[in-house]
């Protein structure tokens, strides 16, 4: 494979967020007044506003985490009593029934995943306004990844959905949806475009300054 | 000769050589992925996307799910969850659920529809281009894979609670996952946006 030592932007470029044609940027200065001649999409040499996005997104998902995880997702009647459920109640009960594979899925979904994956954002806009040079391959990776579990956090969403569906069974059993869910989609949602607006090539572009 | 892409990851001009069959190409610097061959993307594509309309349209008129408890029976199919849910006053979570498992997915199977068989009949259709690229936006946003997750664990959940009766639905979406899943493997997007080019040269 024929390497060019140069990024796309020193030669004046830029990638197609849409469809990867590479087009040329006729100034630096007008730079996002022009769309991809291909697909039509506005033509940007990196994300626009990526990191002040970023944060925004993240700081609203980390606040909203929070009643995400003390609000109940599920309130359950059966037989005259009434039971309110956290995420975290849930997986203990798993835990107690002996179903550890279920414990682990609920777990790692919309617990582990959400903060992990807020954390890891946190890390690499950090580490991009500090101009690290410290593994950008790793970072880049670490990027991929969280841009790519997100979206299974939305499993007890669904889980809801259907048990409020399904137990309808008159006097016998109901169960009704609670506010947890509401902010646990919330969650999910938001940090999906959190990932979406973070621009990998950021974390690049310190390697080019170090060289210049 | 053989084109030049910038890296998507970090932004590194390189020069794609001919790939062989099923060879990809990654970045020598960041090493994301760059392209990769995928013989007759086209035909495969659309063949999975015509299988996955017609097992999304099954999902969606049989109940997936039935719940039997003494003497009643609950039969629920995706869009009682969704109508339940909006009627406990959780709209918002109501349009999520509908967005993410049902309209999404759908949108993603006709728009794909719409912009591959004119380029497998080498015609072309109004705005392509525009429906191609909001296709490749929906991508993220179409979870029923994740769905197909839920309802594993909801069958844990309430298998103590009655007996669980799975229904036709539930297997024609369990298939749709596969589907959709090799449809967006054997998709070569790169070679959509060429076709889409060329047919769009004559406007």
């Amino acid at each position: 494979m024929a390497l060019i030592e140069a990024t796309a932007r020193q030669r004046g470029m830029a990638s197609c967020h849409s469809c990867h044609l590479l087009c040329r940027l006729p100034s630096e200065e007008r730079e996002g007044r022009f769309s991809c001649p291909r697909c039509g999409a506005a033509l940007h040499s990196r994300k626009k506003n990526s990191l002040t996005r970023c944060w925004a997104l993240l700081i609203a998902a980390s606040i909203l985490l929070i009643p995400a995880n003390l609000l109940p997702i599920t309130i359950t009647s059966a037989l005259g009593h009434t039971q309110a459920d956290t995420i975290i109640s849930g997986v203990i009960y798993f835990i107690h029934s002996g179903m550890w594979p279920i414990a682990l899925v609920i777990f790692v979904a919309s617990v582990f995943v959400p903060v992990v994956k807020l954390s890891i954002l946190a890390l690499l806009m950090f580490s991009v306004q500090r101009h690290w040079q410290w593994r950008p391959k790793d970072r880049t990776r670490l990027y991929r990844l969280t841009e790519l579990v997100g979206r299974w956090s939305m499993v007890d969403v669904y889980v809801v959905t259907i048990l409020v569906a399904l137990v309808k069974l008159g006097a016998v059993a109901t169960i009704d949806a609670g506010f947890g869910a509401v902010f646990f989609a919330g969650v999910v949602v938001l940090t999906m475009f959190a990932a979406e607006s973070f621009d990998p090539r950021l974390i690049w572009d310190a390697m080019e300054e170090a060289n210049e | 000769m053989s084109p030049l892409l910038a890296c998507h990851g970090c932004d590194l001009l390189t020069q794609i050589p001919p790939l062989p069959k099923h060879g990809a190409a990654y970045c020598p610097r960041c090493g994301s992925l760059l392209m990769r061959a995928k013989p007759n993307s086209i035909e495969r594509s659309l063949a999975l996307v015509l299988a996955s309309i017609v097992l999304f349209a099954v999902a969606l008129s049989f109940p997936f799910l039935a719940m039997k408890s003494g003497g009643f029976e609950q039969q629920t199919n995706l869009i009682t969850g969704v109508y339940l849910l909006y009627q406990q006053g959780m709209e918002g979570l109501a349009t999520v659920v509908l967005l993410t498992c049902v309209l999404f997915p759908l949108l993603q199977m006709t728009g794909l529809l719409y912009v591959l068989l004119p380029v497998y009949l080498k015609r072309r259709l109004p705005r392509a281009v525009q429906v191609f690229r909001f296709v490749q936006h929906l991508q993220p946003w179409s979870m029923m894979e994740v769905f197909m997750i839920g309802i594993l664990v909801s069958l844990v959940k309430l298998a103590k609670l009655a007996a669980i009766i799975p229904g036709i639905s539930l297997w024609a979406f369990a298939l749709l996952i596969f589907t959709t899943a090799a449809q967006t493997a054997v998709l070569d997007t790169h070679r959509v946006w060429v076709a889409l080019e060329a047919s769009d040269g004559t406007d």
